[in-house]
């Protein structure tokens, strides 16, 4: 599926803005991702398993606040670097 | 003694990336180079004095903390391929690691190791020179849950923010951390004993308890590792082994000028001189120079007496603060003194801090400056 990536995680993926993964959830997405550009998912949840406080992830538009949300090969994710601080 | 043709280089964190500044053999010009990480909060570069390993304690405000690792040698940054990062809890209560604060290089003889401190409080180590870290489980899962209660958040959350090995035995280790107190361990972190006897601890319901005190900053002696001395929320201190109970040194400083602040730097073979950078501590705790009017102190004598230096500093109206890891002595055979502000300046006090004049402004507020004698990774 499609995985629209934020700038601030450019640096682990060579620069692209967006990329393919795959997984029957969002764990298994994350996983996925960390698998193609290592390191990327310990940017996005922290070790409990907790979505990082600035980060906000979108499937298809909808916030998605748990990995345990299912995936479907057709959905777009959204990953997004919270604006805040100064 | 040192080598006196070698560049003094210095390794500044700061809320907004990285800068070393690089000196000419007399530490007359200094050479900016930088930012790395350029928008990142650096908290600490430390260099391995066994090998030149650089490593870099940072975060990116959005994605969390990391940990940086530049191999001698070499001009690049590696990212730890396992942060410091705590056990996964199933259900409620696992902690995270918000950033990491702290590294002190392991052993002589056990090169690659590393230490790391965290906020909140926790203690890692690594044994390949900074890829990948592992908890300290006596200490994250054994002494913390023990002393817990007694951890408060100080403003910058709780810290782990001093490690020191003994370098004559690799297994003795201290920690100190904000709030919660010194610790001691002599089987490489299994266990841990509280060393705080003697050190003011007011706030407390039960000032004599064995632990909840708030050191600032604590530092082994290199040379005469039984001599230790910490900046604590209540007072400067000195504790010469094996003795157990602290001792207030900062009763000598002038009682206008008192005894709070936060960075403790040593010379580095003289076990009897040390500096501290006074701060604002009435009412609520400004963390600003006293007055307005900033001044190292020095004492030559183990703390028993102590001279201000300001000359070159400014007179009035400087009211910036100097964090704990922002103070610093190089190794060099006449040692300058440094120290960075929370205003983004960076200072060097030359003949061991008679003589004071700025290296930098401008530069994003500065959380840690540490200074190396020769540059292991140009």
């Amino acid at each position: 599926m499609r995985v629209i990536i934020p700038s601030p995680l450019h640096g682990y993926t060579g620069g692209a803005s967006e990329c393919e993964a795959e997984g029957a959830t969002l764990a298994e997405l994350l996983a996925d991702l960390d698998r193609r550009y290592a390191g990327l998912r310990f940017r996005i949840v922290d070790e409990q398993e907790r979505i990082r406080v600035h980060i906000r992830i979108y499937v298809n538009r909808q916030p998605a606040l748990t990995l345990a949300v299912p995936l479907a090969a057709a959905d777009e994710v959204l990953i997004v670097a919270a604006l805040s601080g100064g | 003694m040192t080598d006196s043709s070698a560049a003094t280089v210095l390794l500044v964190g700061t809320s907004k990336g990285a800068f070393v500044f690089t000196s000419d053999a007399a530490r007359a010009q200094w050479t900016l180079a930088g930012p790395y990480f350029l928008g990142s909060s650096v908290n600490e570069i430390r260099a391995d004095p066994r090998g030149g390993t650089w490593l870099m304690a940072a975060k990116a405000g959005h994605l969390g903390p990391t940990v940086y690792r530049r191999a001698a040698g070499t001009q690049e940054w590696q990212e730890a391929q396992r942060p410091p990062a705590f056990p996964k809890v199933e259900g409620e209560g696992g902690r995270s690691v918000g950033h990491v604060f702290c590294f002190c290089a392991g052993h002589a003889s056990e090169p690659g190791v590393w230490y790391a401190g965290s906020s909140p409080a926790g203690l890692f180590r690594s044994q390949d020179d900074g890829l990948t870290w592992d908890g300290v489980a006596g200490f994250n899962d054994g002494l913390y849950p023990q002393i817990k209660h007694a951890v408060m958040e100080v403003p910058g959350g709780s810290i782990l923010h001093s490690i020191a090995v003994d370098p004559r035995d690799a297994a003795h280790l201290y920690v100190a951390l904000s709030t919660g107190g010194v610790f001691e361990s002599t089987d490489r972190g299994a266990n841990w004993t509280p060393l705080n006897a003697g050190v003011a601890a007011p706030f407390l319901p039960e000032p004599d308890t064995p632990y909840g005190h708030d050191p600032h900053c604590l530092a082994v002696h290199p040379a005469q590792p039984d001599r230790l001395y910490q900046q604590n929320h209540c007072g400067i201190y000195r504790l010469d082994r094996p003795a157990t109970r602290w001792t207030r040194i900062g009763d000598a400083m002038p009682r206008d000028i008192g005894d709070i602040g936060f960075g403790l730097a040593l010379h580095p073979r003289d076990p009897d001189m040390l500096w501290v950078f006074p701060m604002d501590g009435t009412d609520v705790w400004p963390r600003t120079c006293l007055d307005g009017r900033p001044a190292v102190y020095r004492s030559s004598d183990g703390g028993a007496s102590w001279q201000r230096q300001d000359r070159g500093l400014p007179p009035q109206h400087a009211w910036f603060t100097v964090k704990r890891q922002a103070l610093c002595v190089d190794a060099q055979d006449a040692p300058n003194v440094y120290f960075g502000t929370g205003s983004g300046e960076l200072w060097v006090g030359e003949k061991a801090g008679a003589n004071w004049r700025q290296i930098a402004a401008h530069l994003p507020p500065i959380l840690s400056v540490q200074a190396v004698s020769s540059p292991p990774c140009a």
